[in-house]
């Protein structure tokens, strides 16, 4: 009874909140293109066509064409799907690492924790975009590596959090009982504690897979992330700035649709913290 | 305040060693190895060869062992020789002593990001402050919006947008390099608009990203201040406005924005990349990008030290920021 009136209240203030839903309609929205690429998209997105190439947005290409006479619009639909896998699985990644390090500095304190925060101000002080750079470098720049390097330098935010949730948590009467009851460690970890600071941490990674769609484009960009000719957003945007005398087309759409996808996930994270925490609002408009 | 100083440079020491060991360890321990470049781009590269080319860079030791002999040339500044052709030695590439100082890429990379911060806090703290009380005005509303919209763009697609508009419809800025051809032609004031109109993109492309988190984040501050008792003690003795906001409320309001700047300083040097290779800048982000293309690793380590010391050091300015600010802090209470 209580959990489910938890969460219908967390609905009631999700769906009052309009930016929240805007954010959460275009997240959904991206996950139907990706998942209806091969439906949606009015050409393949690698058939090359001779006689069109860099033509501009007219009605048989609705974007318009690349170097290669490729269609723009099927290339970015399928850039979704990118885009989309890139986003979760890094956060994914991400949160599992912080989720434990966190987890394990916060229950157990003393030497672990000192070593564990270390560790995390050492990692928060390298410029994380040259690390990433500098890994990228030295193995085979393919979407699966992206993802594994992006989780592995963007874990020290959920950290802190999962750690500062235990910390607050681990004295409570109810981890005591369970303690006395003789729960084991990992137990009283997963079952009790974990499950009472799972919000923030969903907070934070929806916000991160922003973070995370952001470094991947730079990436692709960069000529780094995704290669061609899997499309990717970062990768359209770089024919974009080699023919930016020629074919703006190149340069504005993909990178709108990054952004239209960032602002997706920041709204859509923040409504969900305004929705879970409802103070954290009301503090700024006291 | 020098004791606090002196213990807090001393502290750096530890985390400056741990960063060195981690960021070595993470390129080492990488796949990849400096020689498979070379032998991908000559097929006449025999195993043989390739041994003897790790051995003269040291690459068949212990990982641990090339950390020390790293470790020990450090400490002197010495960076090692880069890996690609010109062997030269990285410090040089990093600070061309036979350049004049502006075109060293340290230099170069250092004074944007210096000048962008100074941009940032010019706008950043105006803006917040007017932002916060006016809260629920027009103006209010339409800076919030253009922040968020500030916080999801990706700075080279704003980047690319801004040469569209700027550099080839209306032909007004150039797109590239941060002087013309002709430069050493141009009188003096010739040479200063030059390197101006060289600025204005890159420095607004720099400064966009953090502006949105800055101003917001001083928004935020002075909604907090404002509201607290001494500053309606301040309004109840009949001080103007103005008076009240910039004299009373504005230096706490300004507090957790210190703590903001020392921490932007690492997403500012690792964005330079990004911007540097768009606007074709010589600097640090495009020599270390060219060093990771060629996976040069004296050149990497160099660049990722000096990096992260420029974070310690903005980390250590903002708290002494901090504690110019705050007489609680600077009198040890």
């Amino acid at each position: 009874m209580k959990k489910e009136s938890l969460g219908s209240l967390f609905w009631e203030r999700f769906r009052r909140n309009s930016l929240a839903v805007s954010g959460g309609v275009i997240v959904i929205c991206l996950f139907v293109l990706a998942v209806l690429a091969p439906v949606i998209s009015p050409y393949k997105p690698n058939d090359i066509d001779r006689n069109s190439i860099l033509m501009p947005p007219d009605i048989r290409h609705p974007l318009g064409t690349d170097d290669l006479g490729r269609d723009v619009l099927s290339r970015m639909i399928y850039g979704a799907r990118i885009s989309l896998a890139v986003g979760f699985v890094a956060v994914g990644i991400a949160a599992l690492i912080g989720i434990v390090f966190g987890a394990v500095a916060g229950y157990y304190g003393g030497w672990i924790e000192r070593i564990i925060m270390r560790f995390i101000d050492i990692m928060l002080t390298i410029p994380t975009f040259f690390l990433i750079l500098a890994v990228i470098a030295f193995v085979e720049p393919s979407i699966w590596n992206i993802m594994i390097v992006i989780g592995l330098t963007g874990w020290m935010g959920v950290a802190r959090l999962v750690r500062a949730e235990f910390l607050s948590v681990k004295e409570r009467d109810y981890v005591m009982a369970a303690r006395a009851l003789g729960a084991s460690d990992f137990r009283i970890i997963f079952r009790h504690i974990m499950i009472n600071s799972m919000a923030p941490v969903l907070v934070s990674a929806v916000l991160g897979i922003a973070g995370a769609v952001l470094v991947e484009s730079a990436l692709s960009f960069l000529g780094i992330g995704v290669q061609p000719p899997t499309p990717s957003w970062g990768n359209i945007l770089t024919l974009g700035k080699d023919n930016i005398e020629i074919a703006w087309w190149l340069s504005v759409f993909p990178g709108f649709a990054i952004l239209i996808t960032v602002l997706g996930y920041n709204l859509l994270g923040e409504g969900i913290r305004d929705s879970i925490d409802p103070r954290l609002r009301e503090s700024e408009r006291r | 305040m020098l004791t606090y100083l002196a213990k807090r440079l001393l502290e750096m020491i530890p985390t400056l060693f741990g960063i060195t060991l981690i960021s070595f360890l993470i390129i080492h321990l990488a796949p990849g190895k400096p020689t498979d470049a070379l032998s991908e781009m000559n097929p006449k590269m025999t195993p043989e060869a390739r041994e003897r080319l790790e051995k003269y860079y040291g690459l068949d030791k212990p990982v641990m062992v090339q950390y020390g002999l790293w470790l020990k040339r450090i400490v002197r500044l010495d960076f090692g020789e880069s890996f690609s052709m010109d062997r030269r030695p990285v410090m040089q590439k990093i600070w061309d002593t036979k350049q004049p100082i502006t075109e060293r890429r340290l230099f170069i990379t250092f004074m944007l990001n210096l000048m962008a911060m100074i941009i940032i806090l010019l706008i950043a703290i105006p803006i917040g402050i007017s932002s916060a009380t006016h809260q629920h005005t027009l103006f209010d509303k339409i800076t919030t919006t253009t922040v968020f919209v500030g916080f999801a763009m990706p700075s080279f697609w704003l980047a690319l947008l801004l040469m569209l508009l700027f550099g080839v419809y209306l032909d007004w800025l150039p797109i590239s390099g941060l002087k013309s051809m002709n430069y050493d032609a141009l009188p003096f004031w010739g040479k200063v608009i030059d390197r101006v109109r060289h600025l204005v993109l890159p420095l607004f492309v720099v400064a966009f990203g953090s502006l949105a988190a800055d101003s917001r984040y001083m928004r935020s501050s002075m909604l907090e201040v404002i509201r607290q008792d001494y500053v309606t003690v301040a309004r109840a003795k009949g001080l103007s406005e103005k008076a009240v906001i910039y004299r009373h409320a504005f230096r706490n309001a300004l507090l957790p924005l210190i703590t903001l700047i020392g921490l932007s300083v690492p997403g500012l040097i690792g964005g330079s990349v990004i911007f540097e290779n768009i606007f074709g800048i010589a600097g640090m982000g495009q020599l270390f990008f060219n060093g990771v293309m060629a996976r040069d690793y004296p050149l990497i380590m160099a660049i990722l030290t000096i990096g992260a010391f420029l974070t310690l050091l903005g980390n250590l300015l903002a708290d002494v920021g901090y504690m110019l600010a705050d007489p609680r802090i600077r009198t040890g209470q």
